[in-house]
């Protein structure tokens, strides 16, 4: 990753690393990623950290052919939109996966990979994909 | 002093495969010959977004649930592998953060060729002996790099197994009974600073560097613990190919049937730092209580760790979710080119 982005990558180490987000105490709602402050409850809100769980199911998915600089040469690979179970979605990469399996309704895990390694001498961006469980 | 054993261990193995012959094939070789030759068919390659820190991250949350023990509790983490991601800036910090324990844990890379995850286990048994931490992690993990062509292209491969080793009786699986080191100064293969792969002295690496080293650290623990090769239900060696732990075994009185569950090698290839360990790990997955395994491992420049481990009833209890043979069969193949890909074997890359 470029220099100038270590710390915004850093700063998401939890989101990305333990799916951290948040859940709202008051409305027992939680979101990925976390947020300052509940959109339901507002200042009555009360925040607190929480580990999303691993494994969700496809929702839709896309194969991209041509890719953005960094994933040029993973081209085609697999976005799809992963409902948690626990009305959070999320978009990730699928990874380890046969192309027939890799369908609406698929139960998927999350796995730890490298995101982003383009520069040869400079930090790996590490996170998490999923595949087809 | 304080009794340590395992407590939980994990393992992965990456999904991409390439057989002998498909490598034996680019360079003209005969493929049949050569795999034959090597006593292995294929070798599990770590795709292009998969590295020792995302196979020993892997490795290390299934040894967590396989421990079902709250990942605060780690004490101390050590990765042992001969291709950490970086050469400043530690695997076992990527490791802790990704299975949430630290900040209140010591960590450190290790690096002695294929022996570094054992050497990580060795360290853990005197921290938990000592009453220093109550659990340790220990993860080998590797993502071995041969230089194209070379003997080594064709027995490379990727894998990692990780071992927490703690001291409460309840949740031991196997009892770390002995440990014993046989090390020298043997210039057998190694990696200078900035070179992209290893070099080897052809030859060389077998009888006064893996055998002897093997042969060494097993007579030692043998004698130290009155063992006889016949008390053992299984023995794992350190497998740099299919041939050479199937002729320590004969060497030194072991059976076929004793080795045979923890032969991964000509399944996967050799996974160096995680060698050994995936072995045991494939070996924890059957074993039944009151089962004694030996476990040998081997790293080049040269040392031998050698591991008398009692199972316990536990062990038929605390399993992996998946084993290591079925994890294995999960597999793609690719082809040589796929393979320079996803191996940056392609100066582009």
């Amino acid at each position: 990753m470029a220099d100038n982005a270590i710390a915004i990558h850093w700063r998401r180490y939890p989101e990305r690393y333990l799916l951290r987000g948040c859940h709202c105490e008051t409305c027992k709602t939680d979101f990925f990623p976390g947020r300052l402050f509940c959109p339901n409850c507002r200042r009555k809100g009360k925040m607190v950290s929480k580990e999303m769980p691993r494994t969700g199911k496809i929702v839709s998915f896309t194969e991209v052919f041509v890719g953005p600089i960094g994933f040029q040469h993973e081209t085609p690979y697999f976005l799809a939109l992963i409902d948690l179970g626990n009305k959070c979605m999320i978009l990730s990469q699928i990874v380890d996966s046969p192309k027939e399996k890799i369908k609406t309704g698929a139960q998927v895990k999350k796995v730890f990979r490298k995101i982003q390694d383009t520069d040869h001498e400079g930090a790996i961006a590490y996170g998490y994909k999923f595949k087809v469980s | 002093m304080q009794e340590a054993g395992i407590v939980g261990y994990g393992f992965f193995v990456p999904r991409l495969r390439i057989t002998i012959e498909e490598i034996a094939k680019t360079w003209k070789k005969d493929g049949k010959k050569t795999s034959a030759g090597l006593g292995l068919q294929e070798k599990a390659v770590a795709a292009w977004d998969e590295d020792t820190a995302t196979i020993s991250v892997e490795a290390a949350r299934m040894a967590l649930e396989t421990a079902k023990l709250d990942s605060q509790k780690i004490g101390a983490i050590f990765v042992g592998s001969e291709s950490h991601p970086y050469a400043v800036k530690p695997t076992a910090t990527i490791v802790g953060d990704a299975i949430n324990a630290g900040p209140a844990f010591m960590a450190a890379d290790l690096e002695f060729a294929c022996k570094a995850g054992t050497a990580g286990i060795q360290v853990c048994m005197g921290l938990v002996k000592s009453d220093m931490i109550n659990y340790g992690l220990s993860v080998g993990a590797d993502t071995a790099q041969g230089k194209p062509n070379d003997a080594l292209e064709f027995t490379a491969g990727s894998g990692g197994a990780g071992f927490i080793v703690g001291k409460e009786k309840n949740e031991i699986i196997a009892t770390l009974d002995e440990t014993f080191s046989f090390t020298t100064d043997t210039p057998d293969f190694w990696r200078r600073q900035h070179a992209e792969f290893p070099r080897h002295a052809g030859r060389f690496t077998g009888e006064p560097a893996y055998f002897r080293h093997v042969f060494g650290a097993t007579h030692a623990i043998l004698e130290k613990t009155g063992l006889k090769p016949t008390e053992f239900s299984h023995v794992i060696f350190h497998q740099p190919n299919g041939k050479f732990p199937r002729i320590a075994a004969k060497k030194l009185g072991f059976t076929e049937a004793q080795l045979k569950q923890g032969l991964i090698t000509p399944l996967i290839g050799n996974t160096y730092s995680g060698s050994t360990m995936i072995g045991l790990a494939s070996v924890l997955d059957i074993a039944k209580p009151g089962e004694k395994i030996l476990a040998v491992s081997y790293g080049s420049g040269a040392g031998s760790d050698a591991f008398v481990l009692t199972t316990t009833k536990n062990s038929s209890t605390k399993r992996a979710p998946i084993s290591v043979l079925e994890m294995i069969q999960e597999k793609e193949y690719i082809s040589y080119s796929e393979y320079a890909k996803h191996r940056k074997k392609l100066k582009s890359l």
